[in-house]
């Protein structure tokens, strides 16, 4: 059995060395809590293997340069915090219009961008799959697999993180894990195509050149790319973690890092006796809904918790389909400076949270 | 007086591509183009028309939006009739 | 008489060469929709020379901001990234940066550049990449219908400035290649226009100047190419390259503003 070498590392550093470790050799951003960290990881790494970090005037731009740079082929990757992101979502529904892989973090104040993040990624009909790990470790392990999907799907791909998983410091495996092949490249550009009578394009309006049949033809891209949006989103397996929900009276779902301290706050009533149990979405786009539906079975109520004003909460009842009546036991959380430190995330708190919905 | 022009050059002018907006005419320094008076192509444009003195100095050519222009150099100049 | 008129639907058989084909190598389709009369085909022309004639044309890329122009952006033997309105230079940084051995263009118009785009293409310039940005520039907006962008000259008529463009109501036009020329990352700065063979001459000069600026790592260049727009200008095809040296020219001067080289 080959050793796993790990080391310490705070989430920032420990997702920017995954980046790299997965190759990444062009990330782009504009400074903002709590992203900031992430780009000063990668303005250090990145040059040390022949790589860019570039400083954008704007969230704009940080994610045209890395439009620029994914658009060559090389594996990029951008990111802010939700108010960034906002900032950046015509250019990443674009992006899924003109086919381009991307890696995009939302390193979040909260949960308040579910929505975002699940409903975005922009304007149009485009789906941008998102991955929220709940910890350093898995938000390392998720940041591969953002990069492979990316790669394999050709599309721009988001994984969530936040406060705690920029500034918590775990052990994490030092290997860069490997994920399998990923389809050859034949759509990047590097000029070597010009002049060559059939010069790449690449672009969100379609990709027809004038000399064939016409040109471009929206109606026609469009529906191509549902129908690759489709295909996409049944090639992504949905992933969903889950315990205690074959005899579970009651299920409490969350996401993110909030999930580890359900979860813990799960284990210990079930521990004591209280037949609950607990399902915690991992992919939020495709959202595991055959997997929610099936935990849920034979439960009496759902609870979702989460930190903000209830927004998985419209998932999860899309996926039960009323079944099962579904009640919302979150609530916005937030210290005084609204950068995501929740003080909710105790499990007293929680305990008491999830005791009233077994009291019924 | 000579009743001939020194002409170096000529075009190929495809008519069919023509808008009609004659930006040739001025363009042409020896102002060898003339736009039809009454035919026009079949999208409804009148084109350019060329009389004897062109220079093949391609500045038609260059500055029609429509690309409309072939331009060639004679090895020798003629000398056509005015 | 209809004996004055050579033919002109053949080529000659004999005794000539061919100095300028029909349409330049790296356009692929010559026809296209734009308004009869329009200066952006004619810049376009000279910019597809250029790359040609400086040999590098297989490393070339162009990145295309939204306007008129747009339709070229599917229509070149040139690799093209087509980006969003005003986007342009961000892209064309990405790519320039991950790969710095190409060509790296964009093709924009003023509405795009200066209004949508202004940010961009000053940090760009500021940051002295290694990329030429094309302004094709004919004071108005053209692809939506004709209104003022931030390059319309003070008394000129839009769409939505029908009695000029009026200090007091709509401000000042932005002379972005000044501000450029300002910046210590920008090597080279030119302003050149296609409203007769001379200046189309003079032009393509400046915009193989400016990829040649490139092709050396010396910083960003820039060439703002002064265009005709009848439709928008509210003007005969006949009277716009009059118009343009009249109402564009004295207010966006034709000439070299900074050359690092010289």
């Amino acid at each position: 059995m080959s050793a796993v070498t790990a080391e310490l590392r705070e989430g920032s550093e420990a997702i920017a060395d995954a980046m790299v470790a997965a190759g990444c050799r062009f990330f782009s951003g504009y400074p903002m809590t709590p992203f900031t960290e992430v780009l000063e990881h990668m303005a250090a790494k990145l040059p040390g293997v022949g790589g860019t970090c570039m400083n954008a005037e704007s969230e704009l731009e940080a994610v045209g340069m890395a439009w620029g740079a994914a658009a060559t082929g090389t594996p990029s990757a951008t990111g802010s915090t939700g108010q960034g992101l906002s900032l950046m979502q015509e250019s990443l529904a674009e992006l899924c219009l003109a086919r381009i892989p991307l890696v995009v973090l939302n390193m979040a104040r909260a949960q308040g961008d579910y929505w975002q993040a699940t409903r975005g990624p922009g304007h149009g009909d485009a789906r941008m799959p998102v991955l929220a790990p709940m910890d350093v470790p898995e938000a390392a392990e998720l940041v591969a697999l953002a990069f492979h999907l990316a790669a394999t799907w050709r599309s721009p791909i988001l994984l969530f993180g936040d406060y705690y998983l920029a500034h918590t410091s775990s052990s994490v495996a030092a290997e860069a894990r490997e994920l399998g092949p990923v389809p050859v490249d034949d759509w990047s550009l590097n000029g070597s195509t010009s002049g060559s009578g059939r010069a790449r394009l690449l672009s969100p309006l379609g990709t027809t050149k004038r000399n064939e049949r016409g040109g471009y033809d929206l109606a026609q891209h469009y529906s191509n790319c549902a129908a690759q949006t489709d295909e996409m989103l049944a090639g992504i397996g949905p992933m969903m973690e889950s315990a205690f929900t074959d005899d579970a009276d009651v299920v409490v779902v969350a996401f993110g890092t909030p999930a580890k301290y359900v979860r813990a706050a799960v284990a210990r009533l079930r521990a004591e006796g209280a037949r609950v149990g607990f399902a915690r979405p991992i992919t939020l786009l495709p959202f595991p809904s055959a997997a929610v539906a099936a935990a849920v079975e034979g439960a009496r109520a759902v609870a979702v918790y989460e930190n903000n004003t209830g927004q998985m909460v419209d998932d999860v009842r899309l996926a039960i389909e009323g079944r099962v009546p579904v009640q919302f036991i979150g609530r916005l959380s937030l210290d005084g400076s609204g950068f995501g430190i929740a003080p909710d995330l105790d499990s007293g708190y929680l305990r008491e949270r999830i005791q009233g919905v077994l009291d019924g | 007086m000579s009743d001939t022009i020194r002409t170096r050059g000529t075009v190929v002018i495809d008519v069919e591509m023509c808008k009609g907006c004659d930006l040739c005419i001025d363009a042409c320094p020896p102002r060898v183009l003339e736009m039809t008076v009454h035919e026009v192509n079949s999208r409804g444009y009148r084109y350019p028309q060329l009389v004897p003195g062109c220079t093949g100095c391609q500045a038609c050519a260059w500055i029609c939006p429509d690309f409309c222009f072939q331009v060639y150099k004679y090895d020798t100049p003629l000398e056509l009739p005015a | 008489m209809a004996d004055r008129y050579l033919s002109t639907d053949v080529a000659p058989s004999e005794g000539a060469r061919l100095v300028d084909d029909f349409t330049p190598t790296l356009l692929d389709v010559g026809e296209h929709s734009l308004c009869p009369g329009c200066g952006e085909p004619i810049a376009m022309r000279a910019v597809l020379e250029a790359i040609e004639e400086i040999g590098a044309t297989s490393r070339a890329i162009g990145v295309f901001g939204i306007g008129c122009y747009t339709a070229f952006s599917n229509n070149l033997d040139v690799e093209v990234l087509q980006a969003l309105h005003g986007r342009a230079p961000s892209l064309a940084t990405g790519v320039k940066r991950a790969k710095p051995d190409t060509l790296v263009i964009t093709v924009q118009g003023d509405g795009d550049m200066v209004n949508e785009g202004l940010q961009e293409v000053l940090h760009t310039a500021a940051r002295g990449e290694r990329v030429t940005c094309f302004m094709l520039d004919n004071g108005v907006f053209g692809e939506t219908g004709g209104h003022m962008t931030a390059t319309t000259a003070l008394g000129q008529r839009t769409k939505n400035t029908l009695d000029g463009r009026d200090a007091e109501q709509h401000g000042f036009p932005i002379r972005v290649s000044a501000l450029i020329a300002e910046l210590d990352g920008a090597a080279y700065v030119a302003r050149g226009a296609v409203n007769n063979a001379g200046n189309v001459a003079r032009t393509k000069k400046m915009i193989r100047k400016a990829l040649e600026v490139q092709e050396a790592g010396l910083g960003f260049s820039f060439v703002e190419i002064l265009t005709m727009c009848p439709t928008g200008w509210f003007v005969d095809t006949t009277e716009a390259p009059d118009y343009l040296t009249s109402t564009l020219a004295p207010v966006h001067a034709p000439g070299v503003l900074k050359d690092v080289t010289a």
